[in-house]
């Protein structure tokens, strides 16, 4: 049986129960995949021997009757979630060699479902950046191509919607701090859901910032979302701001069916430089919704041009202190020193060989913004301004807006160094649309609605009240089937 | 506009514990400008009796028993070390 990669979590789990295809052939059809597509680079660790017997585990469990739905399902692992003993190294030079004696609370929950691990995902540095440029892996290419040029999948978990794009995998884990989800998804025609802050553990989860750090599946389909996006919820003791509410059964909630609910269609999203494409796109997806009965309503969140200058503030003044802790003693890289070197060569050494520049740099604002004299200044500000950023939200669902359609991303996916000769701030702007939901805690999801002229995929964005995952993925069910988008890249690699 | 002069790079760079060399600096300057300058667009906002966020979800952080919960992993802790002698990490001196 030839092309089961391709298949989605919904239809392999139904399939395995009915003992229609085993685990076991649902993983060698993945290792065969990931094997011929080494010049996309998504997988950088290859753990066969692990997938195997996790299959074969699955394929007793599912013959004994106790399967959840994830059980025997092939998924590849951001390089960012700890992995006992198989290296995780979120892309670092500096935690080269670090093999983690523990599990991520998130991975765990995927592998004690049944779960087969096929291998860590590539990903921008510390999930630092829009398109996979600064891995030390090297970069990741999209699938989509439709010239000479290789593309970027986005980032930061561009090695997870490449890997889910080109059937690599079922499905694959992300972290989304600022949209690393959510754009990648959109630049590779995939389905990406960043839950509520809290719903997911963040233990084990190699920190970038902490307040806005969460992880969510990406996935072929929103009901694969939603199936994995619940075994990966869930109360851990071991993360203090992990949310101890009952998880619900998210596909259960998937009725089709969302009349009368009010989506929100905010204006201050409609930048200037907006693609045309990108614009009737949206109108587009507003009217389908309409169609399906719910009520479009235009609405304002004033503060949304200074989400993204917050977001520079809190982001990187969060990591410079969670980086701290790549010094060279506990783990990782430590640079060789000189004679008569002290401990503070040793930590300037290492880190600046550990670090790629995109890390420094952002390393470096942050400890500028936290630094006497400008905590007030910047950081300050910047935490006054996520409140009203946060307030914005909460009046427009204090008014009965059930959920927030806007564009994913400013563009389609663009070309592999086209923004090398940019500005930083200029490869920043990818997050406009997303990075409001990080910074109000808010659930967003990323789903293909189209395609551009060129024939590379577009994607829309529903923003949801929080800790209501199951009516956004409901919302995106219905505006997924009707969209139709059905596209998947050609294989050339 | 914000503008970061190569002493501001240097003493920055010594607080994060990155070595930048002496040639980078410049470059360094102007990119921590253009960032913050960017980042100045925040005192466009009225924040006037506006809370700093602590917590984007209201919650409570939870309380537990002082007591130790976990421990006696020496050789776990130690494992992944650069440099690790006799169950301690090594470091270069660290007092004259």
């Amino acid at each position: 049986m030839s092309d089961l990669n391709k298949l989605t979590i919904a239809d392999a789990r139904d399939r395995l129960r009915a003992g229609d295809v085993t685990s076991v052939a649902l993983t060698e059809a993945c290792l065969g995949a990931i094997e011929g597509a080494g010049t996309l680079n998504a997988f950088v660790h290859h753990t066969p021997e692990i997938a195997l017997e996790r299959a074969k585990a699955a394929d007793a469990r599912i013959k004994a009757g106790d399967a959840p739905a994830m059980c025997g399902i092939p998924v590849g692992i951001k390089d960012l979630f700890c992995t006992e003993g198989v290296a995780s190294q979120a892309a670092s030079r500096i935690l080269q060699g670090f093999k983690p004696e523990y599990e991520s609370t998130v991975s765990a929950q995927l592998r004690d479902a049944g779960a087969v691990m096929l291998g860590k995902l590539n990903m921008d540095e510390f999930a630092m950046g829009s398109s996979n440029e600064t891995s030390v892996y090297g970069n990741v290419v999209n699938p989509w191509k439709v010239d000479g040029r290789d593309l970027t999948p986005g980032g930061s978990s561009g090695g997870s919607a490449a890997a889910v794009a080109a059937d690599l995998c079922l499905a694959a884990t992300g972290t989304d701090t600022g949209g690393s989800i959510r754009q990648p998804a959109a630049f590779t025609g995939t389905v990406g859901i960043k839950p509520t802050y809290g719903r997911c553990s963040r233990w084990g989860v190699v920190a970038f910032a902490s307040s806005l750090d969460q992880a969510g599946p990406m996935t072929k389909t929103v009901r694969d979302a939603a199936i994995m996006l619940e075994a990966m919820c869930g109360h851990d003791a071991k993360d203090s701001t992990s949310a101890d509410l009952p998880v619900p059964v998210f596909e259960a909630m998937l009725t089709g069916d969302i009349r009368g609910t009010k989506i929100g269609i905010p204006r201050e999203y409609r930048l200037d430089a907006m693609p045309a494409e990108i614009a009737a796109l949206w109108d587009k997806g507003a009217e389908m919704l309409r169609d399906a009965g719910a009520e479009i309503v235009d609405i304002s969140l004033p503060h949304t041009k200074y989400a993204l200058p917050a977001y520079y503030v809190i982001a990187p003044a969060e990591a410079s202190s969670n980086l701290a802790r790549y010094d060279g003693v506990r783990y990782g890289h430590r640079a060789t020193l000189g004679p008569g070197d002290g401990i503070t060569q040793m930590y300037e050494k290492t880190r600046a060989e550990g670090f790629g520049l995109e890390v420094q740099r952002r390393v470096m604002i942050g400890t500028y913004v936290l630094s006497a004299g400008f905590y007030d200044a910047y950081y300050n500000r910047a935490r006054k301004v996520r409140t009203l950023i946060k307030r914005d939200f909460e009046n427009v669902f204090a008014q009965g807006i059930d959920a927030i359609l806007t564009p994913a991303t400013p563009s389609a996916a663009f070309g592999l160094g086209e923004m090398a000769n940019a500005d930083p701030v200029q490869m920043y702007l990818n997050d406009v649309f997303t990075v409001t939901v990080n910074l109000a805690g808010l659930p967003g999801i990323a789903l293909p609605a189209g395609l551009d002229s060129k024939g590379l995929p577009l994607g829309l964005q529903l923003i949801g009240r929080p800790w209501e995952e199951g009516a956004l993925l409901n919302t995106a069910h219905v505006l997924e089937a009707a969209t139709g988008f059905v596209s998947k890249p050609g294989k050339w690699w | 506009m914000s503008e970061i002069d190569l002493e501001t790079a240097r003493k920055v760079a010594h607080l994060a514990r990155i070595a930048v060399p002496e040639d980078n600096l410049p470059a360094l300057a102007q990119e921590l400008s253009q960032i913050l300058t960017f980042m100045e667009e925040l005192n466009e906002v009225d924040v006037e009796g506006v809370e700093p966020m602590t917590s984007v979800t209201p919650m409570r952080l939870k309380r537990r028993k002082d007591a130790v919960t976990d421990g006696d992993m020496q050789p776990k802790i130690l494992s992944n070390a650069p440099d690790a002698r006799e169950g301690f990490f090594a470091v270069p001196k660290v007092v004259e």
